[in-house]
């Protein structure tokens, strides 16, 4: 039923080694070496080949990569493969893409484990804190929640929904009267499994993981934003303070709205004038008087 | 100015058009010149009650895109992601083209394996099986009177189908079969809205309609994912939300969904307390006596149900054994001393202890109900619906808006959201159900009969005065072997009804038994038929759906079905054909009529002089534009089907004793983005029942209630009593059942989208990580989820949109590879007959 038992662990590794094989002998023919191609994709990983998880940085894992093949075998998914000749990745190294088959995330991180080398880094241990990539939309004119249509896919399906992936809703102009549910995906939380790059449900997904050194930009040091680095004690003030207000109105400070006070039809007075969140007293005893009235 | 319209909703659908036809093309001119070959027309959505409306793009005889309608007051361009692959719904590969029927030796034969055979072959058989049974129950009805009738064929409908085709179905069955056993599966989805409107107002549906979304300070759901069940209409809640000062949402549910992610006031209860939680507002709202006395003493009767009425289960059933009223739905009047004391014991300590929701919260709930200031919309679709207790618990919701005198204006809404595109417009207000006729007439009333059968042109006692077999009595009945010739159409009850093991299966393969399955797919109920019909579905007919606010709307057949497919309609006059009236009726109600003699039931129910009064030719049905549509149904009956039978049907609206229910012209309908009935001097109603809103309440009455002849509402009071079934040592686990956003309802036509399969591919069991941990269960790893009647393997989800709290599981039912129906219990609210999906025990083991 699931894709584990569809597909036999090792039949990505027997198909690698047997095209590598091949290439290898053509390429020999024409006179050029492995190691000179190697080398013009050593330095940057493409913006749509994802490492696996725990890959140590791209020139590291290129030099701690043995190219073994194991991290491939034991994907119990059949995400991983080996970097073919002629695939923009170094040729025999583990990688993916997200659109075809994303990472799934398995608690007990199986590549990692069968990695003999640390090119994967055995120092991760918990899969949400890998960092195989960053989910980016890339596309906000095409993504149809970005237009206030309800999809938020990419939320539902991420595995870390809520802290990778919110939904931040606004109000539509055009429309008027709807809401837009805006996927926010978060760097913090966000491992890069892909998930949402497969399952985004346009016919090219507007959401994509890209590498980190790509995906992200940096805010200035000398800057930070003040609801995320509250300095606390600064705004207890807030409680004492009183305005200057006409009869019956009420003045909310947070939201600055200014209203009358909820006004108790007449016959319902006795008892004092209720609090502002209710109309009735928060006296039982008040509650008691009034239930003595009967109905005519 | 129309055409420039035109022009400019064709260019901005380019690359939608493209997109959707799966052509690559460059940007720019090439795009516009094959776009301007797409023909544009208005539809409603294929999917839920909301109603959107959308524009469906057409080349060469092919739906190749659609776009949400930017003038449709509804959703104002906008879908959900359903509606999002509309175009895509009628190409599955899987399309059924030709019947099917069980054979071997090229004959029929309840074991054989499905052969195609022609729609003669088809009817041919379906005609000398339903034209048995008809005979045994000529014999079995014999000397009996017209209000003891019963009968051995029946029809499972839907709320799905067109306005027509409900209409005509009805009328085959009820005049023609003589047959009340026609139910809709908005059984399963709105009986108990129904029953509670009919005994608070004596009226169907709801007083307000979607604009109260925008006029309402509070938003309470009650039992409702509105998040994902209803995408648009939440996305106009969340917009009021997030602009108007002051509004609060609250949230009530038996575990944490998307609706939680807005909910200023979340409360998770435990399954059945809502029945409690409504009585402990009342007792608040009298205890606080912020009650509207002007408006209780103007407009309200105070009413007591009867008690413990059982779990509509089949009466052996030990529980209904005990029960001392079971399926007693008998009220009787109280003063308001006598209701204040009937809600006394529901203090906030007793309900907080039984519900299990912190007295904060609920103080909170109550207050904002309390508050006269403050304009309360409720919101409820199956949490309050499926219960065994549905009916009780919607009304408790309209007491407390009742009691506030908070109904019937803008903003003050007691809502009853629908979850099919036309269970309102179809089911309940044509009258499918097997109780109704149409306008919220019923068979129990001779004098509805009579109208009925006035407008019908039908001998007087045609129309059976005993209530049929509803939903779920069809299935006991037909592993009985008491109903044996039946049509189910439009829907995939073999998926949807609850205790599949037990009670579905069984009846569909009694060899007794002869089952017909009309559907576009073959669906889990098609391969458990022994007949499948191909059928045409959404722009392939002419149609008309109502939604939630009252909205009909209507759309042209914008494309021809593929191969044999017919539509429900062409299926049903078709079918009428077989049987002469001496094969039905009995000869002492074809003397009351004898010109009917020797004539066929299509003659005498569909060329009637009425349905068959509009005439069709190729061109009648166009646009304002010019362009002719196709309408396969009266290109080949010869009349404009659709047009005799709506106006046929108006005629209850505008001819008998009930007001309040009138639709506009039929022409009216093609040319407007839908109307709100009830449609008076042509103009639509928003708010009934209030002065000024509905023209049918007096000058200086404020508020009138016509429904009921006093014009009065009536608060109904009911206990909490408990569930029919809940978890116990070896039992251990609420089991909720429901649906996601991705998928309507079965999935026949969603999973088939590949883009809605891949975003939701299996029904997962939402868990609470502590459960799940408890069982030595992780995230992602198969499970059986096994109750007293069946059990399903599927993959544990801890981390997902729906967060259950420990002690319960949600699965959805959409799978047709995970049948969750195999584990759910039959137990019905007694009084609406509908199931509770929502509450019963299982356990959950390594699988």
């Amino acid at each position: 039923m699931s894709k584990a038992e569809e597909k036999p662990k090792s039949s990505e590794r027997r198909r690698f080694l047997v095209d590598t094989m091949r290439t290898v002998g053509a390429v020999t023919v024409a006179g050029l070496g492995l190691g000179i191609y190697d080398r013009q994709v050593a330095s940057a990983l493409p913006a749509q080949a994802i490492r696996p998880p725990g890959a140590l940085p791209e020139r590291e894992f290129l030099g701690a990569c043995i190219r073994c093949g194991l991290c491939v075998r034991d994907c119990p998914y059949g995400t991983l493969r080996l970097a073919r000749p002629g695939e923009p990745v170094a040729t025999g190294t583990p990688w993916f893409r997200a659109r075809e088959v994303p990472c799934e995330m398995c608690e007990d991180i199986p590549c990692v484990k069968a990695c003999p080398t640390g090119a994967l880094d055995h120092g991760l241990t918990d899969i949400d804190q890998a960092r195989m990539g960053l989910a980016v939309i890339v596309d906000q004119e095409s993504c149809i929640a970005f237009q206030g249509l309800r999809c938020e896919v990419c939320f539902n399906i991420c595995p870390l929904r809520g802290k990778a992936i919110t939904i931040e809703m606004q109000h539509n102009r055009r429309s008027g009267t709807h809401a837009r549910f805006i996927p926010v995906v978060h760097s913090e939380a966000c491992t890069g499994c892909g998930k949402c790059e497969h399952a985004c449900i346009l016919d090219e997904a507007a959401i994509k993981v890209i590498p980190l050194d790509l995906a992200r930009g940096m805010l200035g040091r000398h800057y930070r934003l003040g609801w995320k680095h509250r300095v606390k004690g600064l705004t207890e003030e807030e409680k004492s303070r009183r305005f200057n207000l006409p009869e019956g109105v009420e003045y909310d400070y947070r939201t600055g709205i200014v209203r009358r006070k909820a006004n108790p039809a007449p016959d319902r007075k006795e008892g004092g004038v209720p609090p502002d969140d209710s109309p009735f007293g928060d006296d039982p005893l008040e509650s008691l008087r009034r239930r003595r009235r009967a109905l005519p | 100015m129309k055409l420039t319209r035109r022009e400019f909703v064709k260019a901005n659908a380019a690359a939608a058009a493209a997109a959707a036809a799966g052509i690559t093309l460059p940007a720019g001119k090439a795009l516009a010149a094959k776009d301007a070959s797409i023909r544009w027309d208005k539809a409603p959505c294929r999917f839920c009650g909301t109603g959107c409306s959308v524009l469906v793009g057409t080349r060469d005889g092919r739906v190749v895109a659609t776009q949400g309608d930017p003038d449709a007051p509804v959703n104002k361009g906008l879908n959900c992601i359903k509606g999002y692959f509309l175009s895509k719904i009628m190409y599955g590969k899987d399309r059924l083209t030709t019947p099917l029927l069980r054979k071997r030796n090229g004959k029929f034969d309840k074991e054989g394996e499905f052969e195609p055979v022609s729609w003669d072959e088809a009817f041919d058989i379906m005609a000398e099986k339903w034209k048995a049974a008809i005979r045994r129950s000529m014999e079995e009805n014999k000397g009996k009177p017209v209000d003891q009738l019963t009968s051995r064929v029946g029809m499972f409908g839907s709320g799905q189908w067109t306005i027509w085709e409900g209409y005509a179905a009805s009328k085959l069955y009820k005049a023609g079969f003589r047959s009340n056993n026609i139910d809709p599966n908005a059984r399963h989805c709105m009986a108990s809205a129904v029953g509670a409107f009919i005994r608070g107002f004596g009226s169907d549906e709801p007083m307000g309609c979607y604009d109260d979304l925008e006029n309402a300070d509070v938003f309470v759901l009650w039992g409702s994912n509105m998040a994902e069940m209803h995408p648009i209409l939440w996305s106009r809640l969340t917009d009021t939300r997030l602009t108007k000062p002051g509004c609060e949402v609250h949230v009530l549910s038996t575990y944490e969904n998307r609706c939680f992610e807005l909910a200023d006031n979340p409360i998770v209860f435990v399954p059945q307390t809502d029945l409690a939680i409504l009585n402990y507002i009342a007792n608040y709202i009298i205890q606080n006596k912020a009650y509207n006395e002007d408006f209780i003493k103007k407009h309200v009767n105070f009413n007591q149900a009867t008690t413990d009425i059982g779990y509509g289960l089949r009466p052996d059933h030990p529980l209904e054994k005990k029960a001392k009223n079971p399926g007693v739905g008998k009220f009787h009047k109280i003063s308001f001393e006598e209701y204040a004391k009937s809600v006394e014991p529901y203090t906030l300590e007793y309900v907080s202890e039984l519900s299990g929701v912190p007295k904060e919260k609920l103080e909170r709930l109550a207050k904002v109900y309390a508050d006269p200031n403050k304009k309360v919309m409720s919101l409820w679709t199956m949490g309050c619906n499926q219960h065994t207790r549905g009916v009780w618990v919607n009304g408790l919701i309209y007491n407390v808006h009742l009691l506030m005198g908070k109904i019937s204006e803008p903003g003050n809404s007691p809502f009853s959201l629908t979850g099919q595109p036309s269970a309102c417009g179809t089911a309940r207000e044509v009258g499918t159900f097997a109780h109704r006729l149409p306008a919220d007439y019923v068979v129990k009333k001779k004098s509805h009969r009579d109208l009925a059968e006035k407008i019908w042109k039908l001998p007087e006692g045609t129309i059976p005065g005993k209530v049929g077999y509803h939903a779920v009595l069809q299935n006991r009945m037909l592993k009985d072997g008491k109903l044996n010739a039946y049509w189910v159409m439009c829907n995939n009850n073999m998926q949807a009804a609850a205790n599949l093991n037990e009670e579905t299966w069984p009846g569909y393969r009694n060899p007794e038994n002869f089952i017909v399955v009309s559907d576009p797919y073959p669906t889990v109920t098609a391969m458990a038929a022994d007949l499948i019909l191909p059928t045409a579905m959404w722009t392939e007919k002419e149609g008309a759906y109502g939604n939630a606010e009252r909205r009909t709307q209507f759309w042209r057949q914008q494309v021809k079905p593929p191969g044999e497919a017919k539509s429900d309609l062409w299926q049903i006059l078709e079918f009428s054909k077989r049987f002469k009236v001496e094969e039905v009726w009995p000869e002492e109600l074809i003397a009351k009529k004898p010109e009917y003699r020797g004539k066929t039931l299509f003659e005498i129910l569909f060329r009637n002089g009425q349905v068959d009064k509009f005439p069709y030719e190729h061109g009648t049905v166009r646009d304002e534009d010019g362009n002719v549509y196709d309408n396969d149904e009266s290109e080949h009956f010869g009349f404009y089907v659709q047009k005799g039978l709506f106006e046929e049907y108006r005629r209850f609206q505008h001819e008998g004793p009930k007001k309040g229910h009138e639709q506009a012209p039929f022409d009216v309908y093609h040319r407007v983005r839908g109307l709100r009935w009830p449609v008076i001097d042509g103009k639509e109603t928003l708010w009934r029942y209030r002065e000024g809103y509905d023209p049918y309440v007096p000058k200086g009455a404020g508020v009138y209630f016509y429904g009921r002849k006093d014009g009065r509402a009536n608060i109904i009071s009911a206990p909490y009593e408990p569930p029919a079934e809940s978890p116990d040592d070896e039992y251990d686990l609420w089991l909720c059942t429901g649906r996601i956003l991705e998928h309507w309802h079965s999935g026949s036509m969603t999973r088939r989208v590949p883009e809605l399969y891949r975003a939701f591919p299996d029904a997962v069991i939402f868990m609470n990580p502590d459960d799940a941990r408890e069982r030595g269960l992780r995230r992602g790893m198969a499970a059986k989820v096994i109750s007293r009647r069946g059990e399903i393997t599927a993959r544990v989800e801890t981390r997902g949109r729906n967060r259950p709290p420990r002690g319960l599981i949600f699965v959805p039912w959409f799978d047709a590879g995970r049948l969750i129906n195999k584990c759910t219990l039959d137990a019905t609210d007694p009084l609406s007959k509908e199931t509770d999906y929502k509450k019963c025990a299982v356990k959950v083991v390594r699988a």
